[in-house]
C-alpha cells in the first residue's frame, strides 16, 4: 500500500517552523557562536587570564549579585503593583498602569543619568538619604537601583494577567472555607501567580546582566566594587583586546543560560503539576 | 440551622437589586430561590453568606444577628455556579482545605482530616479522584468537589448558587436528582439559587419565587405551581395560557366565548385567565355546550403526550397537552377544528406589569 501524505489541519508547518530557525539563526545563533569561535580560537590559557582576571570576577559577582537581587526585589514590587492595577479601581489608575512600561521605553542612558542626578550626594533624594547614612550613587547600591528600575514592568507585566485570571470567587470560596486573608494569600493567590512570577524574575533578571546604559552612569565604576561584567568587556574593546571581550562574555552568556534553563525547568514543573490534562 | 432574612434591601447604584424581602427558611429544609436573571435572587444568597453586605435589614442565622458576621465566621458552606476549585491543588487539598486552613487548636490532625476527606470523598462518590487536579475533571464531577469541600467544615447552612447552571442537560439531570438524595441523608438546610422552574419544582422542599428584587410568592412546588399567587408565578412556572376578557357572572368571557371561573370570582372588566396546556379537554368542534374553537396548527407527538398547537379565532396561540391515546380515539390531524373546555382557569386582575414576558 503506498503510503498517503498527511495532511496536518493547521496550516503553514513548514514554512512557518523554517522561518523560525532561519530567523533565530540569524539573529541569535551565529553571533553567539561567533562569540564562542572568537574564544576558542584565543587557546585556554589566554582564556583563563582574561576571564579569571580578579578585576573581572568581582564584577561577575556584583553583575550576577545586583541582578538577582534586583529581580528578587521586583518580584516583591512587581507583584504588590499587579495586585493594585488589577483589583482596585482608584483615578489614574489608567497613567498608572502607562507608567509602568516607561523603563521599557527610556533610553536607558536617560534613565540612567537620571538616576544619578536624583541619588546624588546633593540630589533631592540622595541630599535627604545623606545625614541618615545611606549613600545610593556611586556604588553597588546604585546598581542595584539601576536594575530594578529596569526590571519592575517585566514582573508587573507577567503576573498581572494571571491574577486577572484568578477568579474572585475562589477567594471567596477560601475566605468561606475558614480562611484568614493572609491564609487565602498564601496558599490560593501565590501559588496561582508563582509560575508567573518566575517568568517575570527569570526576565528580570536576564534583563538586568546585560544592562549597561542605565548603570554606568550611577555605578561610580570603581574597580574591584562597583564595575559590571558589560563594563568590562566594553573595555576590553575601547582597548582593541576583542579576544579578552569576548572570553568574559561567553562566561557571562554560559551563566546566564545554566541559571535560564534552571527557572524555566522549575516553572515546567510547576506548572505541569497542576494543569496536566488541561 | 434556621435562616431568617428579614427586610433586605440591596442597591447597586440606581438599581434595586433586593427591595425590602423576609423569608423565613425552617431548619433541614432544602430551599430553592427561583427567578428570571436580574431578580435579585443570587445577591440574596450571598447576603446571607457574607459574601455581600445588605443596605438594610438583618440575617439570623438560628435566631442569632450574623448581618455583621464575616463570611468566615458564619460557618455556611457556598458553592459557586462555576465551581472555584483550587487550580493548583489535587481534589483531596481542595477538600481538605477547609480543615487545613482552622486555628491550630481547632484543626484536626493530620490522621483525622485525612479520615474525614476520604469520607466526604465517598459521599459525593469520587474517592477514585483524589489525587487528581481539578482540570482533569468533568463538570459534574467538579461540582461534586466543590461540594464536598463546602460540606468538610461541617457548614450549618448550605448555600448554593446555580450549582448545575453550567452543566449540560443530561448530567444536570442526575446531579440534581443526587443533590436531593444527598441532602436526604444529611438534612443540612440548604438554600439553592436557580432559573430553571423544572429543577426547582423536582428538588426543593420550598421555593421562593422571585422578580425584580422581591418575592413574589413562597410554597411547597404543588402550592406554587397549581395555585399561583400572582400572574408572575403562573407564568414563570410552567407554560401556560392567557386569556384576556372581563368577569361577569362568574364566567370570563373572551371574546364572543365564555369560559366557566366559578361563582366565587369577583366581577372585573379587565381579567386574565391562565390555563397550563394539560388542563384542556379536547372535543369534537361539534360537541355540545360551551367551549372555545380552535384549529389545529401542528401536532407534535414525541413519548406520552401530545403538544398540540392550535389557533384561536382572535389569532393567537394556544399551546395543548393531551394524552396521545386520546388524540388518536379523537382521530385528530392538522387542519382539524376542535372545540377546547378548560377544566381549570386562574383568574387574576389584569396587571400587565406583573405579568413576565
Amino acid at each position: 500500500m503506498a503510503i498517503r501524505k498527511r495532511f496536518s489541519p493547521l496550516p503553514g508547518f513548514g514554512l512557518s517552523l523554517g522561518y523560525t530557525i532561519f530567523y533565530l539563526s540569524v539573529i541569535v545563533l551565529i553571533p553567539l557562536s561567533a562569540v564562542g569561535a572568537k574564544t576558542i580560537g584565543m587557546g585556554w590559557e589566554a582564556f583563563w587570564a582574561a576571564a579569571s582576571n580578579p578585576r573581572v570576577v568581582a564584577s561577575y559577582e556584583l553583575s550576577f549579585g545586583a541582578s538577582l537581587l534586583a529581580a528578587a526585589i521586583n518580584v516583591v514590587f512587581g507583584l504588590i503593583f499587579a495586585w493594585v492595577l488589577v483589583r482596585y479601581r482608584f483615578p489614574g489608575k489608567g497613567l498608572v498602569d502607562a507608567l509602568v512600561d516607561l523603563p521599557f521605553a527610556l533610553p536607558t542612558a536617560v534613565a540612567g543619568i537620571a538616576l544619578a542626578t536624583i541619588y546624588a550626594e546633593n540630589g533631592p533624594i540622595g541630599s535627604l538619604l545623606k545625614p541618615h547614612g545611606i549613600e545610593v550613587a556611586y556604588n553597588p547600591n546604585g546598581v542595584l537601583l539601576a536594575l530594578v528600575f529596569i526590571g519592575l514592568p517585566f514582573v508587573v507585566r507577567t503576573v498581572q494577567p494571571v491574577l486577572a485570571d484568578l477568579e474572585k470567587e475562589v477567594e471567596e470560596a477560601a475566605a468561606g472555607l475558614g480562611a484568614s486573608r493572609w491564609q487565602t494569600f498564601v496558599k490560593v493567590i501565590l501559588p496561582h501567580v508563582t509560575p508567573a512570577l518566575l517568568t517575570g524574575f527569570a526576565m528580570a533578571f536576564a534583563r538586568a546582566v546585560g544592562e549597561y546604559g542605565s548603570v554606568i552612569f550611577i555605578a561610580g565604576n570603581v574597580p574591584m566594587v562597583s564595575e559590571i561584567t558589560p563594563l568590562m568587556i566594553i573595555t576590553k574593546l575601547e582597548q582593541y583586546d576583542y579576544a579578552g571581550a569576548t572570553a568574559v562574555a561567553s562566561v557571562m552568556l554560559i551563566f546566564s543560560f545554566i541559571l535560564l534553563l534552571v527557572i524555566n525547568a522549575l516553572q515546567g514543573w510547576m506548572q505541569n503539576r497542576y494543569s496536566k490534562g488541561a | 440551622m434556621s435562616i431568617a432574612i428579614r427586610n433586605i434591601s440591596k442597591h447597586f447604584g440606581a438599581f434595586h437589586a433586593l427591595d425590602d424581602v423576609s423569608i423565613d427558611i425552617p431548619s433541614g429544609e432544602l430551599v430553592a430561590l427561583l427567578g428570571p436573571s436580574g431578580c435579585g435572587k443570587t445577591t440574596l444568597l450571598r447576603i446571607i453568606a457574607g459574601l455581600e453586605s445588605a443596605d438594610a435589614g438583618r440575617i439570623l442565622l438560628e435566631g442569632d444577628d450574623a448581618s455583621d458576621r464575616h463570611v468566615r465566621d458564619r460557618n455556611v458552606g457556598f458553592v459557586f455556579q462555576h465551581y472555584a476549585l483550587f487550580r493548583h491543588m489535587t481534589v483531596f487539598e481542595n477538600v481538605a482545605f477547609g480543615l487545613r486552613v482552622k486555628p491550630r487548636k481547632f484543626r484536626p490532625s493530620e490522621n483525622e482530616i485525612r479520615k474525614r476527606v476520604t469520607r466526604l470523598l465517598d459521599l459525593v462518590q469520587l474517592g477514585w479522584l483524589a489525587d487528581r487536579y481539578p482540570s482533569q475533571l468533568s463538570g459534574g464531577q467538579r461540582q461534586r468537589i466543590a461540594l464536598a469541600r463546602a460540606l468538610a467544615v461541617e457548614p450549618k447552612v448550605l448555600l448554593l448558587d446555580e450549582p448545575f447552571g453550567a452543566l449540560d442537560a443530561k448530567v444536570r439531570k442526575e446531579l440534581r436528582r443526587w443533590l436531593r438524595q444527598l441532602h436526604d441523608e444529611i438534612h443540612v438546610t440548604s438554600v439553592f439559587v436557580t432559573h430553571d422552574q423544572e429543577e426547582a419544582l423536582e428538588v426543593s422542599d420550598r421555593i421562593v419565587v422571585m422578580n425584580k428584587g422581591g418575592v413574589e410568592q413562597i410554597g411547597s412546588p404543588d402550592q406554587v405551581y397549581d395555585h399561583p399567587a400572582t400572574p408572575f408565578v403562573a407564568s414563570f412556572l410552567g407554560s401556560v395560557n392567557l386569556f384576556h376578557g372581563r368577569v361577569e357572572d362568574g364566567h370570563l368571557h373572551v371574546g364572543e366565548h365564555a369560559l366557566a371561573v366559578g361563582a366565587g370570582q369577583l366581577a372585573t372588566e379587565k381579567a386574565v385567565g391562565f390555563v397550563r396546556p394539560h388542563e384542556f379537554d379536547v372535543l369534537p368542534a361539534n360537541a355540545p355546550g360551551s367551549g372555545l374553537p380552535g384549529k389545529i396548527l401542528r401536532v407534535i407527538a414525541i413519548g406520552p403526550l401530545a403538544q398540540v398547537e392550535l389557533l384561536r379565532p382572535d389569532g393567537e396561540l394556544l399551546e395543548v397537552a393531551i394524552l396521545r391515546d386520546t388524540l388518536s380515539v379523537l382521530g385528530l390531524r392538522e387542519g382539524d377544528e376542535v372545540s377546547l373546555r378548560p377544566r381549570n382557569i386562574r383568574v387574576f386582575q389584569n396587571d400587565n406589569e406583573r405579568l413576565a414576558a
